[in-house]
C-alpha cells in the first residue's frame, strides 16, 4: 500500500473511534444540538427585539451569524478529545504504532465535519421554525452550506492546536472559550457593527470572522457581498495552513503529562 | 530480524536532558533477542526516558539506538512496524470496548481488517476478557486494563515489547497474572525490555537486570552476578547481653571475610552456611555473650539496590 492510502485508511480509522465515542457518550450530543437550539431562541426571542437590523428582519440577519459560530465552536470536541488522549497516555501509543501520524488529529476533525452537518441541519431548521428564510439562489445555498463546512473545518485545526497546547482537558476548555468567544461575538454575527462603540468597530470589521459571518449572510439572504465570500475562503485555507503545521509540530513533540 | 545488528536492543552512549537535568546520560545497553532485559531504578531515574527514546516518542541529545536493527532517529517508521508498548498508564480508549480497542490498534499496524478482528478476538481469549469484550473499556478494572494494554502491544506479534512499569499500582494477583502473560511471551521468542521498580518483578523476570539512577547506569548483570556483588550468604545476630568485641572475635573463625557489627546487628559472611548457625551459638555461648535472635540472610536484589544507591528501592510496600 502507499504512503496515500495508509494517509486515506488511518484517518478514517480514527475518524470511526471518534464518531463511537460520541455514541457512547450521548450527553455529547447536547454540545450539538440542544445547546444551538437554545441560542438561536434566546437571541431572537430574547434578544432580538432589542437589536436593530436595518433593511433585515432580525432572525435572517441572525442565523447566518449563529450557524457560523456554532461551525467554529465545532470542532471543540476536538480540542477536549486530544488533550484527553495526552493525559491518558493515548498519544504514546499511536506515537509508537507504525500508522501515518497526522491521522490521530485528521481523523478527529473528518469526525468534526460529520457533527457539524448534524448541527447545521438542525439549526436550520430551528431557524425555519423561528421565521428565517432563504433569499437567494439553490447554487447559492449550497455554496454557502459548503463555506460554512469549510469554516469549520479551519477551526478544527485551530482546536487541535489548543488541545495539543493545553496542559489538561480542562485547560483546553478555558483556552478555547476566552480566546474564541470574544473574536465571535465582536463581530458583524449577532449585532451590525455600526452599532457597536468607534474604538471597537476597526476591530470587529477587520475580525476574520466578520468576514466569514459577512459571507455567509451574501449567501443566504442575499446582503451585499462586496469580497467576503472569497476572502473568507481565503482566510479559512491561511487557518488550516497555519494551524494543520503548528498541530502537527505539537503533536510530534508530545509526550504524556 | 532483519538489519545488521544481532541484538534486539541495542544502545550507546544515549544521552537525554531537559533543560540542566540529566535524564539519560551514556547508557549503553544490549538486549540479546529472546530475553528479557529489566531496567531497574526508583522513579525518576529515566527508566521511562529510556523507554520513550526506544520507542520513537523522544528524540536522543547524542549517542545512538537501535532496535530489531533499526536506527530509532533515521528509521523510526520501519521500527514502530516491529515493536509493541504497553505501560503503567493503561492507554485504552475508555469509549471503545475491548473488542474496539484491539481491533483499532490491529488496523493502525495496517492488518488486513479481517485479520484485525481475528486477532483481536484471539488476544481477548488468551487474556480472559471474554466477558467484557463488548463493553466499554470505562468500566473495566484497574488489571483488566493493564492486561487489554498489554494484548494492545501484541496486536501485530511484534518481535520487541517495551512494558514501562506493567504492574505498577496492581494488587498480587493481577501482578502474578500478567508475569504469566509475560513469561509465556518471550518463551515464544519476544525480547521484552521492562522498566520495574519492584525488585521481586524484576528478580522473577529478567535474564538480565539493568540498575540505573540519576540517569546513568550503575551496574549490568544477571540477577545472580547482582546479588553476588554484595556478597553471598551472612548471618545476622543480636545481642543479648555481652560485648560486641567478644562476639566479634568468637565468631571471627567461621567467617569468610571480617565480621563487622552494623545498626545493632553483628554480621557474620559465611564461608559455608551448613551448620552455620549452631556453630555461632556455641562460639559465642563459649565467650558468654547471649543471643537474642540469630538468622542466616541471603542477598536479595533490596540489598543490591542499597549497595549501590545508598538508599532503599521505593515504593515497595505497594501492591503487596
Amino acid at each position: 500500500m502507499s504512503a496515500l492510502s495508509y494517509a486515506f485508511g488511518d484517518t478514517v480509522v480514527i475518524a470511526k473511534r471518534s464518531v463511537k465515542r460520541i455514541r457512547r457518550q450521548p450527553d455529547l450530543l447536547v454540545g450539538f444540538t440542544i445547546q444551538p437550539v437554545m441560542f438561536v431562541l434566546l437571541f431572537v426571542y430574547v434578544f432580538g427585539g432589542a437589536i436593530a437590523t436595518p433593511g433585515l428582519e432580525y432572525v435572517d440577519f441572525l442565523i447566518p451569524g449563529i450557524i457560523v459560530q456554532s461551525m467554529v465552536f465545532g470542532g471543540f470536541v476536538t480540542a477536549l478529545g486530544l488533550a484527553d488522549d495526552l493525559k491518558k497516555g493515548l498519544i504514546d501509543r499511536f506515537r509508537s504504532l507504525p500508522m501515518w501520524q497526522p491521522a490521530v488529529i485528521s481523523g478527529r476533525i473528518t469526525a468534526d465535519i460529520g457533527t457539524n452537518i448534524v448541527q447545521l441541519v438542525v439549526m436550520f431548521t430551528v431557524g425555519i421554525l423561528a421565521g428565517f428564510r432563504f433569499s437567494t439562489s439553490v447554487p447559492e445555498v449550497v455554496a454557502g452550506i459548503a463555506l460554512l463546512l469549510l469554516f469549520g473545518y479551519a477551526f478544527s485545526w485551530v482546536f487541535a492546536f489548543i488541545g495539543l497546547t493545553a496542559s489538561s482537558p480542562e485547560a483546553s476548555n478555558a483556552y478555547g472559550f476566552t480566546i474564541l468567544f470574544p473574536i465571535t461575538f465582536i463581530s458583524s454575527a449577532f449585532v451590525p457593527v455600526d452599532s457597536m462603540p468607534g474604538w471597537l468597530q476597526p476591530f470587529a470589521e477587520h475580525n476574520p470572522f466578520t468576514t466569514m459571518v459577512n459571507a455567509a449572510r451574501a449567501l443566504f439572504v442575499g446582503t451585499p457581498a462586496g469580497n467576503d465570500v472569497w476572502l473568507s475562503i481565503v482566510w479559512s485555507i491561511a487557518i488550516t495552513a497555519v494551524f494543520s503545521a503548528l498541530s502537527v509540530w505539537r503533536y510530534r513533540r508530545a509526550v504524556m503529562r | 530480524m532483519t538489519g545488521v545488528s544481532a541484538a534486539a536492543i541495542e544502545t550507546h552512549e544515549l544521552c537525554k536532558s531537559y533543560g540542566d537535568v540529566k535524564a539519560l546520560c551514556d547508557v549503553d545497553l544490549r538486549v540479546e533477542a529472546g530475553t528479557i532485559l529489566g531496567l531497574l531504578g526508583p522513579n525518576g531515574a529515566g527508566k521511562t526516558t529510556a523507554v520513550r527514546i526506544l520507542t520513537t516518542l523522544l528524540k536522543p541529545d547524542s549517542g545512538w539506538a537501535r532496535v530489531a536493527g533499526f536506527d530509532v532517529v533515521r528509521e523510526a517508521a520501519r521500527l514502530r512496524a516491529q515493536i509493541g508498548l504497553a505501560g503503567q498508564y493503561a492507554a485504552v480508549d475508555e469509549n471503545l470496548t475491548g473488542l474496539e480497542n484491539l481491533q483499532m490498534v490491529g488496523r493502525l499496524y495496517h492488518l488486513p481488517r479481517r485479520i484485525a478482528r481475528q486477532r483481536a478476538r484471539e488476544l481477548i481469549a488468551d487474556f480472559g476478557l471474554e466477558d467484557a469484550a463488548d463493553r466499554p473499556a470505562s468500566g473495566y478494572s484497574g488489571g483488566m486494563r493493564r492486561r487489554l494494554d498489554l494484548a494492545a502491544a501484541l496486536v501485530a506479534r511484534p518481535p520487541v515489547l517495551f512494558l514501562d512499569e506493567p504492574t505498577t499500582g496492581l494488587d498480587l494477583r493481577s501482578r502474578i497474572g500478567l508475569w504469566e502473560a509475560i513469561e509465556a511471551l518471550v518463551t515464544g521468542g519476544t525480547t521484552v525490555l521492562l522498566t520495574t521498580q519492584y525488585l521481586d518483578e524484576a528478580d522473577r523476570l529478567a535474564d538480565r537486570i539493568a540498575v540505573i539512577d540519576h540517569g546513568t547506569l550503575i551496574a549490568e548483570g544477571t540477577p545472580a552476578s547482582l546479588k553476588a556483588r554484595v556478597g553471598g550468604e551472612r548471618l545476622e545476630i543480636k545481642l543479648e547481653n555481652g560485648s560486641v568485641e567478644a562476639a566479634l572475635a568468637a565468631v571471627a573463625p567461621i567467617s569468610d571475610g571480617q565480621p563487622f557489627a552494623e545498626d545493632g546487628l553483628v554480621r557474620v559472611p559465611l564461608r559455608d552456611r551448613h551448620g552455620a548457625i549452631a556453630d555461632a551459638v556455641r562460639r559465642l555461648d563459649g565467650a558468654r555473650v547471649g543471643i537474642d535472635d540469630i538468622a542466616l540472610r541471603t542477598p536479595t536484589l533490596d540489598d543490591v539496590f542499597l549497595s549501590l544507591t545508598g538508599r532503599a528501592a521505593e515504593n515497595q510496600e505497594e501492591g503487596e
